[in-house]
């Protein structure tokens, strides 16, 4: 009965979480509509809340984080699934990517702060200086930056873009390794060829989950973003994502900002649990498709 | 097939002898080194983080740290003892909320209920509840909790945190039932057991060192986390005086003091980050060990 009760609770209690949010964010959603959405000003004092540049920010570092760290990603990957190296040695590299995992948020943070902002403020103003012309590097470069949080965000969500890829690598059945090989194919046209392919919806399932992980990122974001809710194509400028601006508005709101805020928090936890729900989707997908290769 | 001669090809055993063309060869080659040379690159930033935390972390570490209170701004000395005590007290609210309520669901999904249409829905909300962003919890927790008692508290921040680790442990509970060999239960039925004490009696102690196992990953999550204490338990300068005051937890400790310009308190998010660091590797090593024996 109370095995019951338990399983009841965890049913409402997402329930309760979704309503708590939206209740709190009703105020807000019915005074701003969908202009809150497409407003690009978010300044409390004159009660302007409006999140499209922070969405932009949230889409831009994550993808970017995707981008840097999904090549990364499934090159360890495959290191750790094929045998190029005996078994203790890709022992260590996989501890050390489960070590990246366990490490919190807000000690990336402080040691973004410390090692990966002077990097970008030194490599980006040359940057800056030499292509200037292309949008996304025009100058003046900060250190807190898209860049900045993109990078070590990309740290970040590796583990879990390693796991799930070598996850699907291993599936792939030993017989088609056999097979391309019997054929006369070098390592890594099966790799290429055939591994990877047989193995896609996975690695499509890792990129989604690693996607949906850094938009909920949070500590090491608001750290090294810069909170600025100004609209620029630069990497190279401050920005701001939706978790960051929850972290950091949050003890200090009052009133209506409380309730944009809420708001903000409902369109957040819209986008992560659709992209979530869409890995998972792909996913299972995958485990269906490899099941019947064996 | 009557496999006569003139049916294999006039060059069967010539081409044996034939290269493996240079290109392809040094393509193989190319790509081999050039995913070793990502593999190891992951090693840089790892061994710069683990080393920047020990090289700053380590010349303040003293007893003082876990005994004295946070200095004034621009002032030195002191430690965070305050912070140590409430990240302690806040893990342990969060593993009162969600350890019964992860293994009663646990057992429920894998014992009771297998196979039924509410044992998968629980299970999916488990599944969707570790896709939420931690930040979310702490925005629940503000709105149910802190609003409603208009105080910041540690109460507050547990709560969050509870969410938090609330599917690692059913998840990880689960994995732990289905890790007890069918035949345990047999057994049990066999001599005449309830379902009830067949559970109770058979089945949980058998599967508990696995069930440890999500508890201390919880713990290491929990104590790492800052989002959903940041704006829940807030901050204190002070020792925790009661679970409805707000207080102060070794993440937000370091949020907040690697921001101010003044050295000392840079040191002290240093520090903080160490004896952080070395509670969520410590659990997650005493979750390996637990986990070591049995049916895996």
């Amino acid at each position: 009965m109370a095995c019951f009760l338990a399983s009841i609770l965890i049913i409402i209690l997402l329930a309760f979480i979704i309503g708590e949010i939206l209740v709190n964010a009703w105020p807000a959603m019915s005074k701003f509509g969908l202009g809150f959405i497409s407003g690009i000003q978010w300044s409390p004092n004159r009660g302007l809340f409006g999140v499209l540049p922070v969405l932009i920010g949230t889409a831009a570092s994550s993808f970017l984080a995707l981008l840097l760290s999904l090549p990364l990603g499934l090159a360890i990957a495959i290191f750790l699934s094929e045998d190029f190296f005996p078994v203790p040695v890709r022992q260590v590299i996989r501890f050390v990517v489960e070590t990246l995992a366990a490490i919190p948020s807000v000690v990336y943070g402080l040691w973004g702060i410390f090692v990966v902002i002077p990097l970008v403020q030194q490599y980006g103003a040359v940057l800056a200086a030499k292509f200037g012309f292309i949008p996304f590097l025009s100058g003046p470069a900060y250190g807190n930056s898209l860049l900045t949080a993109s990078l070590v965000l990309a740290l970040m969500v590796l583990p879990t873009i390693t796991a799930i890829s070598r996850s699907s690598l291993v599936a792939v059945p030993y017989t088609l390794r056999e097979g391309s090989y019997a054929l006369g194919a070098t390592r890594w046209e099966t790799i290429l060829r055939v591994i990877i392919p047989t193995a896609a919806p996975g690695i499509v399932a890792s990129a989604i989950l690693g996607f949906g992980r850094a938009m909920g990122e949070t500590m090491a974001v608001a750290m090294l973003i810069g909170n600025s809710q100004r609209l620029s194509w630069s990497l190279l400028s401050p920005s701001n994502t939706l978790s960051a601006l929850l972290a950091n508005q949050f003890a200090e709101a009052d009133g209506i900002q409380v309730s944009a805020l809420m708001y903000a928090a409902a369109v957040l936890v819209v986008l992560t649990l659709g992209v979530n729900i869409a890995g998972e989707a792909v996913l299972r997908r995958t485990k269906k498709a490899t099941a019947g290769l064996g | 097939m009557t496999g006569t001669a003139s049916n294999l090809p006039k060059n069967f055993f010539s081409d044996s002898g034939k290269k493996t063309s240079v290109l392809r060869l040094f393509r193989n080659h190319f790509l081999t080194g050039l995913c070793i040379a990502l593999s190891l690159l992951t090693l840089v930033p790892l061994f710069s983080i683990v080393f920047l935390v020990i090289q700053n972390g380590l010349p303040l570490l003293s007893e003082n740290l876990f005994t004295q209170l946070p200095p004034a701004p621009g002032l030195d000395g002191g430690g965070f003892g305050n912070a140590i005590m409430g990240t302690l007290v806040m893990v342990g609210i969060s593993l009162g909320f969600s350890v019964p309520l992860g293994i009663l669901a646990a057992i429920f999904v894998n014992e009771y209920a297998s196979g039924s249409w509410l044992a998968s829905t629980v299970r999916f909300v488990a599944k969707l509840l570790t896709g939420i962003p931690s930040i979310i919890c702490g925005v629940f927790a503000f709105a149910a909790v802190v609003m409603t008692t208009h105080k910041f508290s540690a109460l507050a921040g547990g709560i969050a945190l509870a969410i938090l680790i609330l599917p690692t442990i059913l998840l990880t509970s689960e994995q732990a039932l289905l890790g007890v060999p069918y035949a345990f239960r047999e057994a049990s039925f066999g001599v005449g057991a309830t379902p009830f004490q067949t559970i109770w009696r058979i089945v949980l102690p058998e599967a508990m060192p696995a069930i440890m196992t999500g508890v201390m990953l919880a713990v290491a999550r929990a104590a790492g986390e800052t989002a959903p204490v940041l704006f829940t338990a807030l901050f204190s300068q002070n020792w925790i005086k009661g679970i409805m005051e707000p207080t102060a937890s070794l993440s937000v400790l370091i949020y907040n003091f690697a921001s101010l310009p003044y050295a000392y308190h840079i040191k002290l998010a240093w520090s903080a980050s160490l004896i952080l660091v070395a509670i969520v590797t410590l659990s997650n090593i005493l979750a390996q060990v637990i986990f070591a024996p049995k049916h895996q």
